[in-house]
């Protein structure tokens, strides 16, 4: 399937598979990453090798993920396993594998469109909300197929929360948008609301600023607070797993810094996967780091790692700044 | 890049290159221009109806004229025009004014001043009443004192001098201060006793017909049921007719009553004397109203110009429309025109709503959605072709076939009703209110609905909960245009239920207090019918403004209300307020 779809970006598959090979061991373009053992690495390797793979992808060619050996064995809440997305006939997701820790931070960094944020929402399905789009390949959460037949989106959509690029607080009161996953489950009981509503904000980091004003409505917040009150909202049905996406690109430098503190008050009750541009923000407050590049995952690693010490030359090349 | 903004800098200053187009100097004046054509033709349009509506109730002074040819005449100015008159018109002139006419005519660059007198005092003999009168025809002017206007109950304005009050036949007074200071003093006693007779009549004489009526259909169903001549329809018959006879005592009692009522009422009368010299007897219970009119300070002209108003607005109207008040009209058209909004506006959202949020974007929507905007193109008395044909004939007629065959051949919904008025407007309005929703909903961020979605929340919660409030205010716009439309429509309810003069109104003290089987009088057709189908156009003129300025006031005020609650709904839902 995937070579079927890269032969129609590339009819000329045939000499290309045998180009492929920039990395010094030459590998079938079919190759898996899983497939392949991760001992093939060394742990402390120094300086970045070259990986071929800005190459790769521009010929249309699979290639596997680096994937740093001390990602093995961790405890994954979300496992994603050869995905792949088409919006119509366009792909933008290539087989992606990848494993979320459980109760960690991971970000997904990358350039502009490398599919990045498609992914993301690709965990709570939102994607279904695109008619063209269509899917294959394989996502569990907590063991539970996120893509099989006759799972109830809905109920799925209630076990993750997410927060989006620009804060989307309800045209209501700071109350109401609080405790909205709730009210759609039909809750009444005002005691229960009350509960949850000052548990969520405090745990936003936004209830000594607005505990006096619930029912003001949410849209005169600044934008950082509406932000922390999305957040706010997402955590407030108890979801297994925390979606950012690109939570801090429309805020200014504090209320950014706010939101990362809260990232790392909120680790450990959540496990967090946050779609970011910004590769300070990504060192900052990930364990995990995944780079993409045009619907690719490149290398995937412990944070420090990735930054100090990546295994490609692409991926050092992001990180520096010296491309993307 | 310093450098770039320098030499931009640099072209701006000096700015005699660049054409006037390119500056956009001339957009603004062209733009500008075209605002003001609108707005002067709307100001101008709405300043005429303003201007003349609003002075058709003004108390005006009485003018007597007497004329060359020896006639004389006494009325209110209505029309001042200024005409050339043609070399015939002097020959119907006596010989001896014919030079005066002439010279007058021609020293005023052979233009002349022609009049229009409301001269009144119609008649059975005398339909007329209206004189035209040029300045060549008039001798001298003068201002009576106690020249009297009076409003009649019918034949419209009486003017004349008061001679005499009589009580039956008797003379209480023989001068102009003392019959008009007797008339005031009876006058209210009068009428009121009169309106009591009224009243008594309406509502017993009323009430036993509609004891009648209801027997009588008892026993018509009991013949439907069990068929002529069954003895279930003899015994029926029977009971009928007892019932019958015992209420014909009850009936001739009432009227006794009522006649005596009325005798006493009616015996007051104000004897006047018209311009011409003719004297006539005026009973006070025909008078609505009576002043003297050369003898108003300002404050009592304002008084009559409110009570005039008041009347108009509350009172139902008579002598076909002329007179009094247009009420019934005023309640149609608000009954009408929120019936419509209220089956219109969820018709609407309803439609947009699978439209925009559900059904598959394709060609087949795309064709739904071209055909809706066309809707609005369709002519709208075809609008009521249809809803005469579909709502009255067939829905009404079968709903009459197998419900209320018992007072068949008589329809009950079968005929224009208010309830079918209601629902072809709401055909007519429905693509305003789609297309405003529609675009209202497509204006509801895409991030709001992602947000719902990710809390879990099925379409429809989204949509009930999130889109539709958000979606609202535009939703109100569309039924501000929808109200818009629909209240100024006339062609339509022409034909579905409007009637020139409804005896019972759509919304009463009677339950069930709506009766959407009823027909109903409406502001728009009264314009239509007064200003086009009355036969004293000269006296309809003046009300047809006064009636569209009632009109235009009352849509603003439905559309004010409207605006109102869309404001708030902005401030709730988009600023945040």
């Amino acid at each position: 399937m995937i070579e079927d779809g890269d032969m129609q970006d590339d009819s000329t598959q045939a000499p290309v598979e045998s180009e492929l090979v920039a990395s010094p061991e030459p590998r079938p373009a079919a190759a898996r990453s899983e497939e392949r053992p991760l001992a093939d690495l060394p742990a402390g390797q120094h300086g970045a090798r070259m990986g071929g793979v800005f190459e790769a992808v521009s010929r249309g060619v699979a290639f596997d993920t680096e994937v740093h050996a001390t990602m093995a064995g961790k405890d994954c809440v979300i496992e994603i396993e050869q995905f792949n997305l088409w919006y119509g006939t366009a792909q933008a997701l290539h087989s992606n594998s990848m494993g979320v820790p459980a109760g960690q931070v991971t970000a997904l960094i990358g350039p502009s469109g490398c599919g990045k944020s498609t992914l993301l929402r690709c965990v709570n399905r939102m994607n279904d909300l695109i008619p063209t789009v269509t899917t294959k390949g394989d996502m569990r959460l907590s063991g539970d197929d996120i893509y099989g037949p006759g799972v109830d989106v809905i109920e799925l959509r209630k076990r993750i929360g997410m927060v989006f690029q620009k804060p989307n607080p309800f045209p209501m009161s700071i109350y109401e948008n609080v405790v909205y996953p709730l009210r759609i489950d039909g809750l009444r009981d005002k005691r229960i609301l009350d509960e949850v509503v000052e548990k969520s904000l405090r745990g936003a980091g936004l209830w000594e600023e607005v505990k006096d004003r619930l029912e003001d409505n949410a849209l005169r917040l600044s934008g950082g607070q509406q932000q922390r009150l999305c957040i706010g909202r997402a955590i407030a049905g108890e979801p297994e797993v925390l979606l950012l996406d690109e939570p801090c690109s429309a805020l200014d430098p504090i209320a950014t810094g706010r939101i990362e503190d809260l990232i790392q008050e909120l680790k450990g009750h959540y496990t967090i996967l946050i779609v970011t541009h910004n590769m300070q923000q990504a060192q900052r407050a990930s364990d995990y780091v995944a780079f993409m590049y045009l619907g690719r995952m490149v290398e995937y690693g412990p944070t420090q790692d990735l930054f100090l010490n990546p295994h490609l030359k692409e991926t050092e090349d992001y990180v520096t700044g010296r491309f993307g | 890049m310093a450098d770039t903004t320098g030499t931009k800098m640099k072209r701006r200053l000096t700015k005699r290159k660049s054409s006037l187009f390119a500056r956009g100097e001339s957009m603004v004046w062209l733009t500008g221009a075209a605002l003001v054509v609108s707005i002067a033709m709307i100001l101008g349009l709405l300043g005429i109806v303003l201007v003349r509506g609003s002075k058709t109730f003004w108390p005006q002074e009485l003018k007597s004229i007497q004329l060359v040819d020896g006639r004389s005449l006494m009325g209110e100015l209505t029309r001042t025009e200024e005409y050339k008159p043609e070399r015939h018109v002097f020959e119907s002139l006596r010989e001896g004014d014919r030079e005066a006419a002439r010279k007058l005519v021609s020293g005023n660059r052979g233009r002349s001043t022609r009049y229009l007198w409301r001269t009144g005092n119609r008649s059975p003999t005398r339909r007329e009443g209206f004189t035209e009168v040029s300045d060549f025809h008039i001798k001298s002017e003068t201002f009576p004192e106690w020249a009297v206007t009076i409003e009649r109950s019918e034949w419209g304005r009486f003017y004349g001098e008061p001679v005499a009050f009589l009580i039956g036949d008797e003379k209480a007074a023989t001068d102009p201060a003392a019959a008009w200071a007797l008339f005031e003093k009876h006058h209210d006693d009068a009428t009121e006793l009169w309106e009591e007779a009224a009243q008594l009549e309406e509502d017993e004489v009323g009430g036993l017909d509609a004891l009648f009526e209801e027997q009588r259909l008892r026993a018509k169903s009991v013949e439907l049921e069990h068929g002529k001549d069954s003895p279930q329809h003899a015994n029926a018959l029977e009971t009928f007719a007892a019932f019958e006879a015992s209420q014909g005592a009850e009936r001739t009692r009432l009227r006794a009553v009522i006649e005596k009522m009325r005798a006493e009422a009616g015996m007051y009368s104000l004897a006047m004397r018209t311009s011409d010299g003719v004297e006539e007897q005026v009973r006070l219970v025909d008078i609505t109203r009576a002043y003297a009119a050369n003898r108003l300070g300002f404050t009592q002209k304002i008084g009559i110009y409110i009570a005039r108003w008041w009347e108009f607005l509350t009172a139902a109207p008579r002598e076909a429309n002329l007179e009094g008040g247009v009420w019934p009209a005023i309640l149609g058209t608000i009954v009408l025109t929120m019936f419509m909004t209220l089956l219109v506006v969820p018709f609407g959202v309803l439609g947009a709503l699978y439209l925009r949020e559900y059904a598959k974007q394709g060609t087949l929507v795309s064709l739904v959605r071209i055909a809706v905007n066309n809707l609005a193109g369709v002519p709208s008395i075809v609008f009521g072709i249809f809803g005469l044909g579909f709502f009255c004939y067939a829905i009404g007629g079968s709903i009459d076939q197998v419900f209320f065959q018992e007072s068949l051949p008589n329809p009950t919904f079968g005929k224009g009703a208010i309830i079918w008025a209601s629902l072809t407007l709401a055909l007519l309005t429905l693509p305003v209110v789609i297309v405003a929703t529609e675009e209202a909903l497509s204006a509801v961020p895409n991030s709001m609905r992602e947000g719902s979605y990710a809390c879990g929340a099925s379409k429809w919660q989204t949509i009930r909960r999130i889109v539709l409030p958000r979606a609202m205010p535009g939703v109100m716009t569309g039924m501000i245009l929808a109200i818009a439309r629909g209240a100024g429509e006339v062609a339509p309810i022409m034909l579905v239920g409007a009637a020139k003069m409804a005896p019972d109104l759509p919304v009463d003290a009677a339950f069930p207090f709506f009766h959407p089987t009823r027909g109903f009088m409406h502001l728009g057709f009264h314009i239509y019918d007064v200003g086009f189908q009355s036969n004293n156009a000269k006296a309809a003129e003046p009300l047809v403004f006064t009636t569209t300025l009632l009109l235009i006031g009352i849509v603003l005020l439905l559309n004010l209300v409207a605006i109102l609650i869309r404001a708030r709904l902005r401030r709730a839902y988009l600023e945040g307020g």
